[in-house]
Parts: C-alpha cells; structure tokens; sequence
C-alpha cells in the first residue's frame, strides 16, 4: 500500500484516464459526436457570416467585413421589429389557444363515456398530425382559391355574395394560420394531456363519486386541479420557444405571396427567403444569430422560472 | 348518473363537430381527386363529387415517371434514415443511460444545447452544400435528421426505466461486453420503444420537402411531397407532365390532377395509420410522462 505512484483520490479521474477505461462507450457515442459536430457546432462558426458582406465569389474569409452593418439595416428598415412582432404573437396564440384547446378536449375526453366513441374520435383528431404541411398547403388552396375554393363556393352560391380575394388581403391570414396550427396540433396534444390527467389517481374520482358528485364537480375539483401543474410547466417551457417559427405552416400557406407578408412573415421564412431565394448570406445569418440568442436567452428565463415552481421539471 | 348524461348531451356533439372539421379536409380533396375537372373550374370544390371519375389517376398513371421518381426518393430516404437513425438514436440512448459513464450529463447536455442555440440555416447550408459537397444528393435528405436530440432523450429515459440495471449487471458477470449487452439484452426489451421512434421517423421523412428544396436541384432527387408542392404551385411541372403526356396544356386536368397527386402522396401514411395508432400514441405518452 503506497509503494505504487500516489494514485489520485478516489473518484476522479482525468478525462483521459475515463476514455481509456469507457472506451467502447465513447466509441459507441462517436457517430453522435461526429453527427452534432458537422451538424450543429462547426456551422456555428458561421456566425461569423452575420458581420460580413457576404458575395460568393469572395467565399467565406474573403467578404468584406461590414460589423454591426446588417443589423443596423434589419433595425432601421423595420424588418427586425416586424417579423419579431408577428413571430411572437403567433406563437403566443398558438401556445396560449393550442394548449387551451388541447388541455379542454383531454379533459372532455377523459369524462366522457363510451369508449368506442371515444377510440374513434381520438383516431380522427389525431389524422392532421400525420399528413405534411404540403397537403396542408392543398387543403388551403381547396378552401379559400378565388376560383375554386369551397368557402367562395358557397359564398357566391349559397349566401349570393362576391368572392372573397383571401390570397390579397394579409387581413385574414393571422386568423386562418392559427386555426390551422391548431388543427394540426389538436391530436398530438390532446394525447399528452390525457396521458397526465390518466396519471391522476382513480381513487379520487371514485370517493368523488361515492360522495355524489356530478361530472362537473369531479372535473372543477378533481381534473382541473390534477392538470393545472403540467399545464402551466408545458406553457412555460413552450413559451422559451417564442422566436422560433412554425416554418412549415407559414411557408406552405403564405409562400412567396409578397402581399401577405405584413401580417404572415415570420423570422423564419425571412432567414428561408434570404439563403434560397435572394442568396443574401449575410443578412440571413444576422436574422438567423439575432433568433438564436434572443432564443437562449429566454429559454434560460423560462428555466428559471420553471426551477422555482417545480424544480424536477427544469431541464437544468 | 344525470350529471353524466348531460355532459354527454353537451360534449358528444361538440366533439363530433371536431372529429368532423379535422376529416373535412381529406374527404375535400379525396373528392376533388374524383371529379371531373370541368366541373371543378367551373362550380369549385365539394364534399360530394359531382362527376365522379378516375380520370385524374389515369392521367398520373399513364405517365407515371414523376410519381415513380418521387416514390423511389421518398422511400429510399425514409428506409435509410429510419433504419440508420434508429440504429444510431438507440446506440446513444444506450451510452447515456449507462450510470458508470462518466460524463453523461454533461454530453447530454451539450446534445440538448444544440435545440437552444444555432448558426441558423445559412451557416448549415453553406456545410452541407459548400463544405461537405453534398448538394444533390439523397443523404443530404436523411442525414440532418437521423440524430434528433428529442428522440435520443426519448430513447434514453426508455431505457433507464424499462431495462432493469440487474440485468445489465448480471450480463457483465457473465462476461458479456457493452456490445453483446446492447445486442442481446437491452434491444429486444426496446421493441415498443423502438417501434414508437421508427414510425416518428420514418413519418418525418416520409413528409419532408423543406431538405428537398434547399438540397435538390434536378427533380430527379424531388421528395414525393416537394414534388406535390411544385405541382400545386408551379405551372412549370404541369407543362413538363403536359409535355409527357403529350396533351395540349387546356385539356390537361389540372385541379383533378393535383387532387390525385396529393392523395398518391398522403396514401400510404393514411393507409399505415390506423394500424400504427397504438405505438404512436404509446410513443407521445412516454415522452409526455418524462416531458
């Protein structure tokens, strides 16, 4: 004992001395490493594209460094304020309405009787989960196409009124957009929800009953109570996504249609716009970083605030 | 019990009214996909067809060298993705439940890090296209998605709760390596797991068209669904597919056509889907349980 080189205290290890010891598990990690690496952490170092003027033919190192230069002209031009307004609201309302919606039709669902109903209606809700944002594009043009679409055929048919232009008027778009990230959302949501209020114990529903209380009074005092925990952490931790887009949705049903942007264009389909379309390097990185950080940083707050109600449920 | 029977007086219809608004959109375009064209242009889309045709799918299918190409896109990207990222998302979810890994929280950590905080498109663009070359081509497809922090996490709270570390244990004793291990004790007590995390795959990839349209250039490598998107929004597809059927564009079906294509699309996902409901579902609870 002691003869040997002094080994270090019990426990620690150098990092090398670990690799040595699991190294069948960081060889098992490699294809993650490797994946995270290319994915993730070497384009960061494109962040560097935000502070340039960005031209092909001087490539990656050689564009012009212009500093703050692109944010000032997404600040000044509007374009910041703009699509930072409408990606937030619409996140609001979609996290907001999409969590009421889903939470209210869990809880119906786990009060009602009938259980063929209830495995057919679940089937049902949970289909627009599955088809792509591309169908929801079609469904879209099937609705609302000045020519063809369902509502000005019954609009021009039925009600004897004009057709509606909806693809030049950005004013119905917000209403149409949350409605259908609601329709798409209901299902998968409405599972989530259920899987909670199932976690509430059956004993509780049982003595409610035995006491003679109704439907009603079982949900108000039981369910309601039961879910309100995991309602507000999933609102929360929803709410540190705020600036990232729904890009899907909004690309599918807005496009490239200039008109609509006032009230559709998110950060999003900016940044999508600026790297296929319009090839500007720079000013698509700089939207792209200003997203990431205003990003972390509210996803850190929302943690925060997450830690203090419920600490198991923080992420950190 | 009263109380009963009027909330389900109230809650049946309401939820019939949201069943009904959710299939709506599919039997409008099922419907479309049946009538006749003529009478879409000339009195728009119905529930009910009016003309009722197979027109559209002959036409789709006489000429089917873009559906074949779509499907044969779309099918190889989701076989190897799925496979490959199942493979992959087990392995690691494997490595991180393992207690004697040092350093799994903080490589969990650095894993979920990436869904906080990005270079954004542009930077990953120019990796995918100006440094690793491989604008194009079908991996450029199933590759960025084949690791998803959500599902590794997903993998991993699976198997800290399902695979009891005894065995594990008992495994070592007998001499059993992390790779016999993986193969032999902890894969076949994933099978749910596994199966829950194949279809959100492969139901990701079956739906892409956003990698279709940054990576793909010659519509030879188009996804089935970028390929739906260009034919609902650009006239040029409907000249090529008028040019290969070798009808004059007036007469070419459009709308029905359309309808047609987005049902080939969506078919099969349909199709699989009553049939794949439980483990979906299965799926999402697991992941809602742990959040």
């Amino acid at each position: 004992m002691g003869q040997k080189r002094l080994k270090k205290p019990k426990g620690k290890r150098s990092f090398w001395q670990d690799l040595k010891k699991n190294r069948i598990l960081w060889l098992f990690l490699l294809p993650a490493i490797l994946f995270f690496l290319v994915n993730s952490y070497l384009p960061m170092v494109g962040i560097y594209f935000a502070f340039t003027d960005f031209n092909f033919k001087d490539g990656l190192l050689g564009s012009p460094f212009v500093g703050l230069k692109n944010f000032e002209f997404l600040f000044i031009s509007g374009a910041l304020g703009r699509l930072t307004k409408n990606t937030i609201l619409y996140n609001l309302a979609f996290i907001v309405l999409g969590n009421l919606c889903q939470v209210s039709v869990a809880i119906i669902i786990s009060q009602l009787t009938g259980k063929w109903f209830k495995k057919v209606n679940q089937t049902l809700i949970l289909m627009p989960h599955f088809v792509s944002y591309v169908i929801l594009n079609v469904f879209a043009y099937n609705l609302f196409n000045y020519d063809h679409g369902l509502i000005n055929n019954i609009v021009v048919n039925v009600l004897e009124g004009k057709p509606v232009d909806f693809y030049t008027n950005a004013a119905w778009w917000p209403f149409i957009i949350v409605f259908f990230n609601i329709w798409k959302g209901l299902g998968y949501g409405t599972v989530v929800y259920l899987a909670t209020i199932t976690g509430i114990g059956q004993e509780y529903y049982e003595a409610a009953k035995v006491d003679g209380a109704s439907v009603f009074q079982q949900i108000r005092y039981i369910t309601l109570p039961g879910v309100k925990p995991t309602f507000i952490i999933l609102l929360i931790y929803s709410l540190g996504g705020i600036v990232r887009g729904q890009f899907e949705l909004f690309y599918q049903l807005v496009g490239n249609n200039g008109l609509l942007f006032s009230t559709t264009d998110i950060l999003d389909t900016y940044v999508y716009r600026a790297t296929i379309s319009n090839v500007d390097y720079g000013i698509g990185t700089a939207v792209g970083l200003y997203q990431s950080v205003v990003g972390f940083a509210i996803v850190m707050v929302t943690n925060y605030c997450i830690r203090k109600k419920d600490p198991a449920y923080a992420l950190f | 019990m009263k109380s009963q029977r009027i909330f389900n007086g109230i809650f049946y219809p309401l939820l019939i009214l949201i069943s009904a608004i959710c299939v709506l959109p599919f039997l409008i375009i099922l419907s479309g996909s049946m009538t006749d064209n003529g009478v879409i242009l000339r009195e728009g889309f119905s529930l009910i067809p009016k003309q009722p045709t197979l027109e559209a799918y002959r036409t789709l299918f006489q000429n089917p060298t873009s559906l074949i190409s779509g499907y044969r896109v779309t099918i190889i990207v989701t076989a190897v993705g799925t496979s490959v990222g199942l493979f992959l998302v087990s392995l690691t979810g494997f490595v991180l439940s393992r207690k004697e890994f040092t350093y799994r929280n903080q490589v969990s950590f650095l894993i979920y890090f990436t869904t906080m905080f990005s270079g954004g498109l542009v930077p990953f663009y120019y990796m995918m296209c100006g440094v690793l070359k491989l604008k194009g081509t079908l991996t450029a497809q199933w590759m960025p998605a084949v690791l998803s922090p959500f599902l590794i996490v997903l993998m991993r709270t699976f198997i800290s709760s399902s695979v009891p570390d005894e065995l594990c244990d008992a495994a070592k004793i007998d001499g059993a390596g992390y790779g016999t291990t993986f193969t032999r004790v902890v894969l076949p007590l994933l099978k749910p797991a596994l199966a829950a995390i194949g279809l959100m795959l492969a139901l990701g990839y079956w739906n892409d068209w956003y990698r279709s349209s940054l990576f793909s250039s010659k519509s030879n490598t188009w996804s089935l669904q970028f390929y739906l998107y260009n034919m609902v929004n650009k006239a040029n597809s409907l000249n090529e597919l008028a040019n290969q059927v070798n009808i004059v564009i007036r007469d070419l079906p459009t709308e029905s056509v359309k309808m047609a294509m987005a049902m080939l699309v969506t078919g099969p996902v349909l199709l699989f889907y009553p049939f794949v409901q439980k483990y979906f579902v299965a799926g999402i609870t697991v992941g809602a349980v742990k959040g």
